[in-house]
Order: C-alpha cells, then structure tokens, then sequence
C-alpha cells in the first residue's frame, strides 16, 4: 500500500508552494497507473482499429490474414462500394441513401426539438405556472419508461394523423422522445442564471418572448452548443424509431447499415460491411473528437438530478 | 381545472402555458395515455388490430410459460448483472486512475469515451467481427493452437457473454465520466485530512470516498439499470438473438410480437412486464432522491 500513498502524497502536495518540484517519474506506483490505463486504453481502440484495418483490405486478404495485421496492398476499394454499390435486400445503391436519410431526419429534429425544449425549459424555470412543476417530475419519469410500452399506441397515433412512414412522423417521435432530456438540460441552465437579469427586464417591461429572445438566448450559447451535440449524437445512432416510424424509403442509416450487413444473401463482404460501419459511426465520432468538453456536459447532464 | 370560473388565473401567464404546451401533450398522451392504453390492452386477446375482448390475465400466463420469454428474461438477467457489476466496478477504477493527476488525461478520458459516442448498432457490427471465427479465433489458431475456440456467437450458452463483451465496451466509459465527476467534486480537505490521520489511500477511498459518492452510485445505477431493460440494437445488430432464440431480450420479444407476428396482446403483456421492472427500479430511487428533498 505504500504505493498508493505515495501516489497520493504526489498529487496532494499541489497545495503547497509553486515551482519545480523533483519529480519521480518511474515510481512503481506511477508505472503501475499507466500500465493499467494503457492496456485499457489499448482494449478499447482495438475495435476501431480492426474496423480501419479491415475496411482498407481485399477480401483474400482478409480470408488468409489475421483481423489484426495492417494491410499488405491497402485499397479503397470496400469504401467505394460501401458507399455507392452495397446492397440492401433489393436494391445495391450502397449506404448513401441512409446517409442522406440520416441527415434529413436529424436536421429538423434537432431543430425542432431543440426549438421547443428550450421554450419550455425557460417557461418552467422563469415563469412556473400551477401544475408545471408536476407535469415536468411527469415528464423526467416518461424518460424512463421503456420505449416497448409506448409504441404500439403511437403507431396508431402517427397512422390517425398521416403521419406513419413518413419524414413528418420520424421527426415528431424523435421530438417528444428528446424533450425530457432537453427541457432538464435548458431548465436547469436558465434557472442558474442570475435571477436579477430576468427582474430587470420585466421592470422595464420586456414580457415573455422578448426576454427570452434577447436576454436569455444571447447568453445561452454554449447549452445551445451542448444541446445540438446530445440530439446530434442521439438521432443519428437511433435505430428502433428509425425502423419503425420512418418508412422504408426513409430509413436511416444505422438500419441501413444493419441491413446491408445481415442479409442473408451473398457472400459476406467483411471489407465492405467495416467500411459502411466505418462510415456510419464517422458523424457521431467526428462530433465527439472535436466536441469533447461539451459532449461529456451533455452526457452528464443526463445523470445530474434537476 | 378551476380556470373556467376565473378567467385571468387560466390566462395569467398565458405565454408560459403556450409554451408548455408541447410538453402538456407529450406527458398527457405520450407518457400516460400511451402506457394507459398498453396496459388496458394488455389484458385483451387482440391480434393484429387492437380489441377490447378482455381476456383475464391470459396473455401473461402465456408469456410466463413461454419459453422463449423465459429465455429473454435470463438473457437480459445475465447481461444485467454483468454489465451492472463490471461498469460499475471497472468504471470506478478507470477514474480512480484518472484522478491521479496523471498526464495525458485528456487523450485517455477521449479513448475511454469514443465507444459512446456510437451507435450500439455500430458497435454490435464490430463485435461481430472481431468474434467471428475468422476474427480473435483464427488469430490465436495460426500462433499454433490449433484446437483453440471461441465461438461465442454460435454457442447458445454462451452468446449473451458476447453481447456482454460488447455492450461493456461501449458503455464503461460513461460510468468513468460519471464516476470521475464524482470523484472531482470530493473536497480535497476530506484528502488532507485522511492523510494526516495516516490512512492509507485504499482505506480512505473505501471507507470515506465511496460512501461519500452514494448519490453517484445511485444514479448511475438507475441510469445503467434502466439502459439495460431498453436493450435492443445491440441484440439484433449482433446476433439477431440467434442462434435460435437464446440470445433474445424482452425488448425484442416485444418488438417481434407487435410487429413481425402480429400477436399484439402479448407483445403488449411483455411490454407491461417491462414497464413493472422499470417501477420497481425507479420507485425505490425516486423517494430516496427526492423524498428526503420535500421533507426540508
């Protein structure tokens, strides 16, 4: 146990006066932290790296190699047919269409989701109402109702509306499902706002839309930001709301993607399935490497209490 | 409500109630009527269209003794306490390692936290891969040992420890978030105080940490435990609760009684059932967390 202490003594003595302190980088104590993150940063790369590995050999390759080596001819090939060729059951336009799909889903959920969530996170926090305070604690708990339980009911729902199978439906579903998160998220972001700002505009007169416009949304930029990445991230991975409220011409691309890749018939393209999963994952991933900080606010704010 | 006796108090705030209202409709149709309306329907004999034929608790004694349920149900059981376990014990670890000041924080947090960001179809595909026998099994067969298997997805009894495999892989890294946050908002005065009384770090973390971080735990907890009930991409992505039925979960179960057999009644007594072992989880939770707030 000396070992831990001496860990501790390390990162405890920051207290004290500044300036170089000898520092002991080979402790058996600091070794043994690295290796441990290391081996376990190492377990969880392997899998993307397999995915890059896999997706840029040919398919003899793959057949007489090993899942780990890199590429002896590196080719690009998988990915072009991924992306333009791979089939789905009838037809073979590759994963674009899924992604294109993808893409007119999640825009204007994230939009309208984002539109109302804040609204209302704003009216809970800044001009609560009787019962609104209920039907928020309501609304927190449908967060954790299994989806399973609601969607029956909503399918009879969207199809009395028109909106069953359509862009329309999967928008709206994708809507209600964000909004318990949101509204936690905006709400408890303009309830830590300063409080006298709010008095201050409605003393001289600024009513409900106008001091939201242009008191709190100015300053609500980086929730914004926080919002856009949970939602982004969200929609893009959903896949049971996708399968069913969509409509096949506009499934997106993770059920693409799971249909390209367990189908039955053909010769299985390992190639071509890590590429198009590659490709799937790439706007989440790219989201989240260049978004880091505001990602893990996002996610936690999904485990924060209100 | 009394609105219609007092006009202004229905009206006073009116913008505020505009602005609810997407939120009103959601929990009145959406989060209560819906589940209302599946667990009525539960109890009906419907098949493919919803009737009102009511059936007892029929449907629920089919599903019991069904044994394709059943299988679900120790399916999800052992994905459940192993993912509970080992998120939350690896979890706690990672972030224990994370909070000794070391270097590079940022690039191991970024690592530990990529899988998250995808899609559990996503990660079920790659799963798939690197488990199929031309993956990790073919590997170790051409270091020399022949005989070695893995087969993991074609074993029955064993294919619910793949998707373990994989569903810890993309979720561990939240729990170091959550864990890690915690550990943050620890007073360093709690540290200087241990360390004065010479109490060894193991010590303190479990005896003064750990204790201290029970709202943590809780709530990852519920968030984990919750997640689990709602486990489905990851099942159809990775085996398609193959081979046969033995890696199928509840939330599958449902989904192909609703949709692929048309036998509603008992895709909606399935989905009840669901919804009970979510209360029994949440209701514990929720008057321990905001029980204890009221009474202030």
């Amino acid at each position: 146990m000396a070992e831990a202490t001496a860990i501790q003594d390390r990162s405890l003595t920051h207290a004290e006066p500044w300036g170089a302190k000898p520092k002991r980088m080979f402790a058996p104590a600091t070794v043994m932290v690295y290796s441990i993150l290391i081996v376990a940063a190492l377990y969880y790369l392997l899998p993307l790296y397999v995915m890059v590995m896999t997706s840029l050999k040919g398919m003899p390759e793959i057949r007489l190699g090993n899942i780990f080596a890199p590429p002896v001819e590196v080719t690009f090939e998988p990915w072009v047919k991924a992306w333009s060729q791979a089939c789905t059951g009838l037809y073979c336009e590759g994963i674009r269409t899924g992604f294109w799909n993808s893409v007119k889903i999640t825009i204007p959920s994230v939009i309208a989701s984002i539109i109302i969530a804040s609204v209302n996170g704003y009216a809970l926090s800044n001009w609560r109402f009787r019962g609104s305070e209920v039907f928020f604690m309501i609304l927190l708990f449908g967060a954790f109702i299994p989806y399973q339980v609601m969607l029956y009911p909503l399918v009879i729902i969207t199809r009395e509306l028109g909106i069953f199978g359509t862009l329309t439906g999967i928008v709206v579903i994708h809507t209600i499902f964000g909004m318990p998160i949101l509204t936690l998220l905006f709400r408890n972001y303009f309830a830590s706002l300063p409080p006298e700002l709010f008095k201050a505009a409605r003393v001289d007169g600024a009513g409900f839309w106008r001091i939201f416009l242009q008191i709190m949304l100015p300053m609500s930029l980086p929730i914004f930001v926080v919002a856009v990445i949970l939602q982004v991230t969200g929609i893009w991975n959903d896949f049971l709301f996708g399968v069913i409220f969509a409509g096949t011409p506009n499934f997106p691309m993770t059920v693409q993607l799971n249909n390209v890749v367990n189908s039955v018939q053909g010769v299985k393209e390992y190639n071509v399935n890590m590429a198009a999963t590659i490709l799937t994952g790439a706007v989440p991933l790219l989201i989240y490497f260049f978004s880091g900080r505001y990602f893990v606010r996002g996610i936690a704010a999904g485990a924060v209490k209100g | 409500m009394a609105g219609n006796k007092r006009p202004p108090a229905l009206f006073r705030n009116l913008n505020a109630k505009i602005a609810a209202m997407p939120m009103i409709a959601t929990v009145l149709v959406v989060f209560i009527g819906c589940t209302v309306w599946t667990v009525v329907y539960s109890f009906t004999s419907s098949r493919s269209l919803p009737m009102l034929n009511f059936v007892g608790f029929d449907q629920y004694t089919r599903l019991f003794n069904a044994s394709r349920w059943n299988v679900s149900v120790k399916n999800i059981a052992i994905y459940g306490c192993l993912s509970l376990v080992f998120s939350i014990v690896v979890g706690f670890i990672l972030a224990v390692l994370m909070d000794q000041k070391i270097r590079f924080e940022n690039t191991f947090r970024t690592i530990f936290l990529y899988p998250f960001a995808l899609s559990f179809i996503v990660t079920g595909l790659v799963w798939q891969w690197i488990l199929n026998p031309l993956g990790i099994e073919k590997v170790v067969r051409d270091m020399g040992f022949e005989s070695f298997n893995m087969s993991l997805l074609t074993d029955r009894s064993l294919v619910i420890y793949a998707i373990v495999i994989a569903g810890l892989w993309q979720g561990t890294g939240l729990v170091m978030a959550l864990m890690l946050a915690g550990l943050r908002n620890i007073d360093e005065e709690i540290w200087k105080a241990a360390r004065v009384d010479g109490i060894p770090t193991w010590k303190t973390y479990v005896f003064v940490i750990i204790p201290m971080m029970r709202p943590v735990f809780v709530t990852t907890l519920v968030l984990i435990a919750t997640g689990i009930v709602k486990l489905y991409d990851l099942v159809v992505a990775m085996t398609n609760g193959g081979p046969g039925i033995s890696s199928d979960v509840p939330a599958k179960y449902v989904y192909d009684f609703m949709f692929a057999w048309a036998n509603l009644g008992q895709g909606l007594a399935a989905s009840t059932v669901m919804l009970t072992t979510v209360l029994i989880i949440l209701i514990p939770w929720a008057m321990f967390e905001f029980g204890g707030r009221k009474a202030k």
